[in-house]
Parts: C-alpha cells; structure tokens; sequence
C-alpha cells in the first residue's frame, strides 16, 4: 500500500477529530442557546464518524464503516425528537435560552 | 455489445417515463385555477422578494423532520446497492423487510395528519 | 465476484427483541384506528411483554452466540429480559389511572414503552459495541420522548429538554469512547477487544485508556452516577411518575448491564487502570445521592436522588466482576424493580388532578387515614434503605459479598455508611405519615390498577427479602 505513504497520516484525522469534538464539548457548554447547544451535539456526534472512517481505512477493517451509517441514523432520529422536544417547549414558553428553564429547583 | 447497455436503456426509458408521465398526467388530472400569486415564478407558498429575517411557519419543521428521518435511512441502501449481486435473494429480502418497516412508518406518519398542512 | 455469504443469522435467539418490536409496531398500527379509549393498547403491550418474556427462554444449553459474536443469550440477558418486561409491565399498569387521571390520551405511550424495552433487551444481551450504541439510543430515544409526553404542561416539556441535551451530550462521549476502543483494537466485539488486549494487540496504549475514561463518562451518564447525576433530579421531578418509576428502573439495569459487561469481558485485563476510577465514582455516588437526598422536600426528588445512592452501591458490583457480582446484580435490580414501582404506585394514589400531592409534608398523617398504603409505603421505604427482613438487604448483602471476595472492604464499609445515612431520609417521610397531623385533606381514588401494581411490590419486597433462595439460584444459574 504505498499510496498510504503518500497519504496525509492517521495522526492528523484523529487531531481533527478531536479539535472537532472539544469545539462541540465547548460549544454545548458555554452556549445557552438550546438549538446552538443542539448543533454543537452534532459536532460532536460526526467528529466520532470522522475517527471512526479514519481507522477504518487505516488499520483496513471494516466495521467502523458499518457503526458510522448507525451514528448517522441514530443522530438523524435524535435531531428529530430534540427538534419536536424544543418546539413543543417553544409552545409553552416562547425562549430557548437554556438559563430560563430553570422551573424545578431543590 | 449492445446487450450491456440493456440495462442502462430500460433505466433510462423508466425515468423518462415517470417524469414525462408526471408533468403530462398533472395537467390532464390536476384542476387549473390561474390566479396572480400561482404565476408568480417560485409557486412554493413564498413570496420570492422578501427580507431574510422573517420568520417562517413553524409548520414547516414537520416537514423538514420528516424528510431528514426518511432521508438518512437511504444511506442503508448505498451499501446494499454496490453489492447487490453478491448478496443476492437474502440481501433483496432483508431490503424488502427494511422498507416495509419504513413504510410502517410511513403509514403511521400519513394516518395521523403528519403530512397534513392544515 | 464471489457471492457473499448471509452471517450466521439466528432469529430464535433473538426472539425477545423480535416479538416485543412486532407488538410495538401493532399498538402503534392500532392507535391509528381506535378512538379515545386506549385499553386495548394496555391489552396489546402487556401480551407482547408476556410473549417477549416467554420467547427468551427459547434457548437452552446457554450461552448462545449468535449474528457473529453481536448477540448472546446467557443467564444474564435471561434473567434481565424478565426485570425488563416485569418493569415495563408493571409500568404500564400503573400508567393506566394516571393516564387517565391527567388527560394523557396518546397511543404512543406503550407502544413508546414497548421500543424501550426492546432496547432494553438489546442492551443486556449485545456483546458488540455498535449493538450496546444502538441499544442505548432506543432506549434514551424513546425516553426523550416519554418524558415529555405531556406537551403542555411546562415541567414535563423541560424535563424532556435537559434530558434530552444532557442525553445526547454523553452519547457523545460514550460514542468517542467506544470509537478509542474499536480504533485501538481493531474490532468492535468485547471478546476480541479482550483478546486484543490480552495478546497485546493494542496500537496505542494512551488511546485505549482515554477510550475507557469517555466510556466511563458517558455510561456514567446514562445511569446517572456522580459527577454526571445533574439531570436526573430535574428529569426524575419533571417527567409523569410512572415515566419516572420506567425510567428508574429498566433503562438503569440495562444500562448497568452493558456497563457490566463491557468492563468484564472487553477490558477486564486493564482492571488495575479503572478500579480505582470506579471507585472514586461510586464512593461520591453514594455520597452525593444520600447527602442530596437528604435536603429534598419533593418525593420524587428525594427518590431520584435515592436511585443515584443505588447506583453507587451497585458500581461496587461492576468493580468486583466475579460470578458473584453478576448474579448480586441481577438480584438487585430485580428487588429494585418492586421498591420503585411499589413506592412510585403510592407517590401516584396520593396525587389527583392538577395537584400531585408531591411534597412530603402532604404525607403528614397518611397512617390515620390510609393506614394500609402508610404501612406499604413504610415496607417499601425500609427496603429501599436495606433493613432486613427486606428484599433491599439481601440485594444489598448480596453486592457486598461480591465486593468482600475481591476484598473491597474500604469500599464496603463506605457502603454500608451510606446505607446507614441513607435510612434518615426514608424515616423522615415515615415519621411524616406516623406521626405528624395532616396539612390537608386527603383525596385518595384507589384506583384497581394502581393497587394491583403495589399488591405485587409488597409481594415481591417481602418475598425475596424472607425467601430469596431460589431467585438467587436462578441468578447464580451460570
């Protein structure tokens, strides 16, 4: 395989991956915005895929191809619940600031 | 030599089929009333000059959750696609039963108003 | 091109998952067509959970593999299908009056309960980790949903929210951790982690450990162990009780049971670097459940913080990995199973419509005037913090034996504190109902479901707490 040679190196994709994922890490904590914290789930969900096709092509194996088309599923029908969960909230409150939910305290 | 086009020929002529069959069965079928906002040159409910800050109905998430949901399942079928052959009957049926679940929830989708605008 | 050959597909094996999906797509197909009353969608899901629990005992001569490793039938995934679709059932029963009560007319409802369990199942009996992900996302999935069934009220839409966020946050921390693993390894299934690990295999050994760390993180997570339990207060007090009694009870021991084995068949070999992690967790588990507790004034608060106590003791089962520990496990979450739904059917009664009766003080007086429900609370509560004769002791007792043998005794000392610590705060809702007066009237329906539910927890809690002998040999089956 001496096109891998040639390739950008493993290392990197795994960097980006992880750049991605403390953007999303930072991104859900620092914002109040529950549709910005939403997005930044996101992030975080597809920084895994990128990781996860990494190593699969370079280690050549397979399955982690097979589990990024499940992350994708998976956060497809996450974002449809989330989206419904926060317009259902919207109904009742019109804000998606997450420091107003604040109705439940000990 | 020609023979491996077949398959290419018969895509084609179903494409043109479907499509040539959707725009003439929509005028024969469909009822025509002209009005100013219909001929205007995107019919999409939308007027095509507007400010960016508007807001839009809500309805439309319904829409835009349902097609991201039936959309991503499609990413099943690129596998099943490129080895079609080699899979053979029990990939056909397993395709089968995965789109017979999607349209259980198709059905489920349609039966309770989902893709009712009003 | 070589046609490729289907993998070893083994639908029997499967059967649990497979009949109890089929009953939630028919409840869901039925709701279409039927009007207001949804009793006969109680009628379908609870058929389909006692199908689901018959169909896994289709296989003897366990444990089975099958689907190339994915799944395994064992005394384990056995025994927890019968917690679940227990769990699940006595759920929906007691969801039938409240449902009723508080105007919750969606169909969704079971068939909802139905998927979860289905997850449920997966979880306890997958041994690869796309299985375990996907197994944790209908799980939490449906539960996003559940939570928030009732769109209007604004508690329920905001515990929906929080747990939500804070759920899909952590599945991304699950979901790196496992990617570390896979990445690290080279396969996704715990045996050949395992075997990786053990003939070392592993191309990066830093990466292997930040891949337990986020595993840690994000199953910490999901079964609400400190210093990840933020959302379960909010979520436990928001969600309608007899969501918060599912919850507390099934997705938590499947999610435990994943948690069990992926540490004991995948990672066993790298013990030493998470012992002392789990440790540390379990310990301020323990200590922040009891001691949060202790300040609440709402029930369901107190009980969420309670159930995080719980988890702490049973982490200690997780550490101790031995056959001892898997079978305490089993044994706990089923005795847990009765404590919970028992209390949460009483938490229920004591509510009408519009006013939930949740604060404790509503519970001053309760024995003048219902002096069977106080003496049932009473039972529940007094198992719950782990006085013998009661089934909680011996669930207790049971976890930590298992801890003794690997010779956790710091560990089990701090436990048995805790526990200690743990009977204030479910004397004090006692004291309330034996022996303040009443702040206010009590409007009590009894309604036949709810009570039925509570009729079986006492059962259940005195049952294995006198005669726990042959549950327990059950459990040790393997």
């Amino acid at each position: 395989m001496d096109i891998e040679m040639e390739m950008v190196p493993l290392a990197h994709y795994l960097f980006l991956s992880a750049t991605l994922f403390v953007i999303g890490v930072v991104g859900v904590l620092v914002r109040r915005n529950a549709i910005v914290v939403f997005m930044s789930i996101e992030i975080m969900l597809n920084a895994v895929n990128i990781s996860l096709i990494a190593f699969d092509r370079y280690l050549s194996l397979h399955d982690g191809q097979i589990f990024s088309f499940m992350v994708m599923c998976v956060a497809a029908a996450e974002v449809s619940v989330g989206l419904a969960i926060i317009i259902a909230l919207f109904r009742n409150k019109p804000t998606i600031n997450l420091d107003e939910f604040n109705i439940m305290k000990s | 030599m020609l023979e491996s086009y077949l398959g290419a020929g018969i895509m084609m002529l179903m494409a043109i089929g479907i499509a040539g069959g959707m725009v003439v069965m929509t005028s024969m079928l469909g009822p025509k009333r002209e009005f100013a906002d219909k001929m205007e040159p995107f019919e999409c409910g939308e007027s095509p000059i507007v400010s960016p800050h508007q807001r839009f109905s809500v309805k439309f998430y319904l829409v835009a959750v349902l097609f991201v949901l039936f959309d991503i399942e499609a990413v099943f079928f690129f596998p099943w696609a490129i080895l079609f052959k080699q899979l053979g009957m029990f990939g056909f049926i397993e395709m089968l039963l995965f789109i017979l679940i999607l349209g259980v929830g198709l059905l489920y989708v349609w039966k309770r108003g989902g893709l009712d605008w009003e | 091109m070589e046609p490729i050959t289907a993998p070893a597909i083994d639908l029997v094996s499967l059967a649990p998952v497979l009949v109890l999906s089929v009953f939630g797509i028919m409840v869901l197909v039925t709701d279409l067509f039927i009007g207001k009353d949804k009793s006969v969608l109680v009628f379908i899901s609870l058929t389909g959970l006692l199908m689901g629990a018959i169909s896994s005992l289709a296989k003897y001569n366990l444990p089975v593999h099958s689907f190339n490793g994915a799944y395994i039938v064992d005394h384990l995934s056995v025994f927890f299908t019968f917690i679940f679709c227990i769990s699940s059932a006595l759920a929906i029963l007691v969801s039938v009056d409240f449902n009723k009560r508080e105007g919750i007319k969606v169909g969704e409802y079971y068939s909802l309960i139905l998927f979860c369990t289905v997850g449920m199942v997966l979880l306890a009996s997958a041994t690869d980790m796309i299985m375990i992900f996907l197994g944790i996302e209908i799980v939490s999935i449906s539960l996003y949903v559940l939570a928030g069934i009732r769109r209007n009220d604004p508690k329920s839409n905001e515990a929906a929210l929080k747990y939500f966020l804070l759920g899909a946050f952590a599945t991304g921390f699950l979901l790196y951790g496992m990617t570390l693993l896979y990445g690290s390894t080279g396969s996704t299934k715990l045996v050949m982690i395992a075997s990786a690990i053990r003939n070392g295999g592993v191309a990066s050994e830093p990466l292997l450990l930040m891949g337990v760390v986020l595993l840690i993180i994000g199953l910490g997570f999901k079964v609400a162990a400190v210093p990840f339990h933020m959302w379960a207060p909010d979520v436990y007090q928001g969600a309608p009780t007899p969501v918060t009694a599912f919850m507390a009870v099934g997705p938590k021991a499947a999610s435990l049971a994943a948690f069990y084995r992926i540490f004991s068949e995948a990672i066993p070999q790298l013990s030493p670097s998470w012992e002392i992690l789990l440790c540390v967790v379990s310990v301020i588990t323990m200590f922040v459940g009891n001691l949060g507790a202790i300040m609440q004034t709402n029930i369901k608060r107190l009980l969420a913080f309670s159930s995080v106590a719980h988890v702490g003791y049973l982490i200690i089962a997780i550490i101790a990995k031995n056959s001892l520990s898997s079978s305490a496990l089993m044994f706990y979450m089923l005795t847990y199973a009765f404590m919970i739904f028992g209390t949460f059917g009483i938490v229920i009664l004591l509510g009408r419509k519009g006013d939930e009766n949740l604060e404790i003080e509503n519970y001053s007086g309760l024995a003048y005037k219902h002096p069977v429900l106080a003496l049932s609370m009473t039972i529940f509560l007094l198992s719950l913090g782990g006085l013998p004769p009661l089934a909680g002791f011996v669930a207790k007792f049971f976890v930590f034996s298992a801890a003794l043998k690997e010779g956790f005794l710091i560990l089990v000392i701090i436990a048995v504190l805790n526990s200690a610590v743990s009977l204030y705060y479910y004397l004090k809702v006692i004291v309330f109902m034996y022996m303040k007066d009443p702040v206010k009237e009590f409007d009590i329906t009894l309604s036949p479901m709810t009570l039925f539910v509570i009729a079986i927890s006492i059962f259940g809690t005195i049952q294995l707490g006198i005669f726990p002998d042959s549950i327990i040999a059950l459990a040790q089956a393997n």
